[in-house]
């Protein structure tokens, strides 16, 4: 038991070089990812994230398709388009028929993710693109992905730059913005009455997300990149009550989880996607169940000590 | 009715195919398109006549169930458990061994049972929202799934288990058993919609009104979730798990915007869902390697468009046209009111109005006036002479037709709901477009009768808007309203 449970540490220490990368790339995709998910579990839009990540599909097809390549730019450009049209089309749908939101969400991320697919299917041969990339993403081929130099002898896999630099633009974004994105998340009618518009604050959010989303689809897929973006943020929201210290501790429930997701891969030798969600899922349970001021164990206490005084959820945070 | 063609059309299919074993369409190499084709509507081969049922039977509980999900506004929960089942479909495979129908249906309803579960005790024991909880379920679930199903494949003779086939569906698998399986889940969901319909439909509408009058709310609820997940668990075998959910929404939602009544609405979706399905299967029989998922939702999709645009009461054209004619109707009885009003301070002793005293009543510049009059000369109310116009008789009527229909409302706001008189008169500028004929005899009799409104200005009477549909009306004497509107209206023939 204990040699298979420390059979990862092994082989991890074997080639360290190789799962440091894979871990650093987590890191990197998952707090991108976390930091813009938790604005979208704040202002319950979880599932926008969920068909933005679907409906990028066939915007980095067709810019396979074009480009000839798997071009950095080419991809952000199709991701763009598709996820700032989908977020077009459900607006459309839900605001000028009487089918509600969660319906045009459904019908429209089902559709892009469709044409994707058939797209994905029909050229398979032409580009470098399969559904197993769609499904699992190439985390596990990172080793292989082309190093770029950075100063005299250190290099680093083109795809973990790609995700850093996609890192620093949403920390800045947040960085800048952080008081309009409050505002808007909490009280849209308030921050119009500021001056502040939502629906910019919210396609503004749709742009970085569809960024975020494209670094990270590569190596995760389009699916668990759903994981990413709404697992983090909700874990910390279990415990955290302003917004500031939420997204601070996304940082290391991102390192927790891809340290744990490269241990679970080695250890049953699967998808190192798929384990990280895994591990980001357990932490989230953890944080459920453990939690010393709201977890179940707490309120399961509370409830047989007949205790009144138990806290109150609150929709709201403050700042 | 619809029913009963929906029963005798399922039995029909269950002893056509009876008999016959399993074949696989992969055994077969195909050639060309023109060929595929042929053999596709010649339906000589058993394995494209069970690809095809099978999407028909999918289509027809999928079409079925979704009604009820977009109308109680739950869409997202058969993207969740359809995503969810995967880990179930896996450790099915890992129990039985082989890519058996039945372990993996009950692997696959016992991880979407527990998805529900969850996604329950969430919302309930949290404060994360509900969106927010079903992104949790159906990615950790799915995460789950693949963290199994790469195991599997990376196990010696894992790689030909064709559990992928699940991820993005192939109608093409479609062998007896799993034919089997949907045929009795197809009579399941069928039997429980026949027996359970009211009660359905009454919970999906009300469910507060449903628990009132005694239906065991929570009982039906449990039973269309259950219904829900057989559904989806049979589903994903043609489309897959990602897009089950597609089955579910888009033909209902498209019925949602042509029909107006459930049973109508559930007709149209499992059609619908019927034809998506016979396509979808179609298409991806055309070439080895594509999966039939996928071209399901995109026809789905191109059934929704024409109708979100075009549909006669819901679609976005109609409506955006519906709406412009009653924007031009309102301006044209806006220039009618103005011409009243001239009319009316003159004392009503010319039929002409000058272009200039209907730019100062409007307060606009003559230019905007013109474009309004000639509106008006269009639609055959007024005549234009150089400066100078004159309202026809019809003109005269709907003008007539339009102050009155203003007072009485604004006399109505006075005297019946307390409003200052002073502040009335905004409301009505409103209302006089759509009050109709039952609703101004009903406020006459409510008011008994008036003469005058609030203002102290009269009210035209009918005797004035039965003289403006006469032609000899138009005397020179003029229009003499103050004669006439003291005799209130006593019926037709007064």
């Amino acid at each position: 038991m204990i040699d298979f449970l420390l059979g990862p540490v092994e082989m991890i220490s074997g080639d360290p070089f190789g799962f440091l990368w894979i871990f650093v790339m987590g890191v990197v995709i998952t707090l991108s990812c976390g930091l813009v998910g938790a604005f979208l579990v704040l202002r319950k839009n979880a599932l926008l994230g969920d068909a933005i990540s679907h409906a990028i599909l066939p915007g980095i097809a067709v810019a396979f398709l074009i480009t000839g390549s798997r071009g950095t730019w080419g991809m952000m450009v199709g991701a763009l388009v598709a996820g700032l049209l989908t977020t077009l089309f459900i607006d459309l749908i839900c605001r000028k028929t009487r089918i509600k939101e969660d319906s045009a969400i459904g019908i429209v991320f089902s559709f892009f993710f469709a044409v994707g697919v058939i797209l994905v299917s029909l050229f398979a041969g032409n580009v470098d693109l399969d559904l197993d990339c769609v499904l699992y993403g190439e985390i596990d081929f990172l080793a292989l992905a082309p190093l770029i130099e950075i100063g005299e002898r250190e290099t680093l896999p083109i795809p973990v730059a790609m995700a850093s630099v996609v890192l620093v633009i949403v920390i800045l974004t947040i960085g800048f913005l952080y008081k309009e994105l409050l505002v808007t998340s909490f009280d849209p009618t308030f921050s119009g009455t500021i001056g502040i518009s939502p629906t910019v604050a919210h396609y503004l959010l749709v742009v970085i997300l569809s960024l975020t989303v494209v670094s990270a689809f590569e190596s995760v897929g389009a699916i668990l990149v759903v994981a990413m973006l709404i697992l983090p943020g909700s874990t910390a929201y279990l415990f955290c009550d302003r917004l500031s210290r939420l997204l601070l501790s996304i940082v290391p429930i991102s390192i927790l989880s891809s340290g744990l997701g490269v241990y679970i891969a080695v250890l049953f030798d699967c998808s190192t996607g798929g384990a990280m969600v895994v591990a980001a899922f357990l932490l989230f349970l953890l944080a459920w169940v453990f939690n010393p001021g709201r977890g179940l164990i707490a309120q399961w206490r509370h409830k047989t000590k007949g205790i009144q005084s138990f806290p109150e959820f609150s929709d709201g945070m403050a700042e | 009715m619809t029913y009963r063609i929906v029963f005798s059309l399922f039995f029909g299919i269950i002893l056509f195919t009876l008999p016959s074993e399993a074949a696989r369409i992969g055994e077969v190499v195909d050639t060309n398109l023109w060929e595929q084709i042929v053999r596709f509507f010649s339906f000589r081969d058993r394995a494209v006549v069970m690809a095809l049922i099978g999407s028909l039977l999918i289509g027809l509980n999928c079409g079925l169930l979704g009604c009820f999900m977009v109308v109680r506004r739950l869409s997202m929960i058969g993207d969740t458990i359809g995503h969810a089942v995967l880990p179930g479909v896996c450790l099915g495979y890992l129990f039985a061994g082989t890519r058996a129908p039945l372990p993996i249906f009950v692997g696959a309803i016992l991880a979407g049972v527990t998805a529900s579960y969850l996604l329950t005790a969430i919302t309930s024991t949290t404060r994360i929202p509900k969106d927010a909880a079903m992104g949790i379920v159906l990615s950790s679930f799915f995460g789950l799934g693949i963290v199994l199903l790469t195991y599997i494949q990376r196990q010696p003779g894992g790689n030909k288990s064709g559990l992928d086939k699940f991820l993005f569906g192939q109608s093409a698998a479609v062998s007896m058993q799993d034919l089997y399986l949907m045929g009795a889940v197809t009579l399941f969901v069928l039997a429980s919609l026949w027996f359970f319909h009211k009660e359905m439909l009454c919970f999906s509408f009300d469910s507060n009104y449903a628990s009132t009058i005694g239906i065991p709310t929570g009982l039906v609820n449990v039973l269309q979730m259950t219904c829900l997940s057989f559904a989806i668990v049979v589903g994903i075998q043609a489309v897959g798990v990602v897009l089950v959910s597609a089955m579910l929404i888009t033909p209902a939602a498209t019925a949602y915007l042509v029909r107006e009544r459930l049973p109508q609405m559930l007709r149209v979706s499992a059609i619908l869902g019927m034809m998506a399905g016979a396509f979808g299967t179609f298409c991806s029989f055309l070439s080895t390697g594509l999966p039939t998922g996928p071209f399901i939702v995109v026809f789905a999709t191109l059934i929704f468009i024409p109708t979100y645009l075009f549909a006669p009461r819901h679609g976005v054209l109609r409506k955006w046209w519906r709406n412009r004619s009653l924007q031009l109707r309102t301006a044209r009885e806006n220039t009618l009111k103005a011409i009243f009003h001239v009319f009316e301070k003159e004392g009503f002793v010319t039929e002409q109005v000058g272009l200039l005293e209907l730019a100062q009543q409007r307060r606009q510049s003559e230019e905007e006036v013109m474009k309004s009059i000639k509106e008006l000369e269009g639609s055959g109310f007024a005549t234009v002479s150089g400066e100078q116009l004159v309202l026809t008789p019809s003109g005269y009527q709907r003008a007539c037709e339009i102050v009155r229909n203003h007072r009485l409302w604004e006399l109505y706001l006075v005297n019946n709901v307390d409003i200052a008189a002073d502040h009335v008169h905004d409301n009505a500028e409103q209302i006089e477009h759509v009050l109709n004929h039952e609703m101004i005899h009903a406020l006459e009799k409510e008011l008994d009768f008036p003469e005058t409104d609030p203002h102290g200005k009269p009210i035209p009477g009918w005797d004035d808007l039965k003289r403006g549909s006469s032609t000899d009306s138009l005397k020179p004497e003029g229009l003499g309203l103050a004669s006439l509107y003291k005799r209130p209206f006593q019926g037709e023939d007064s």
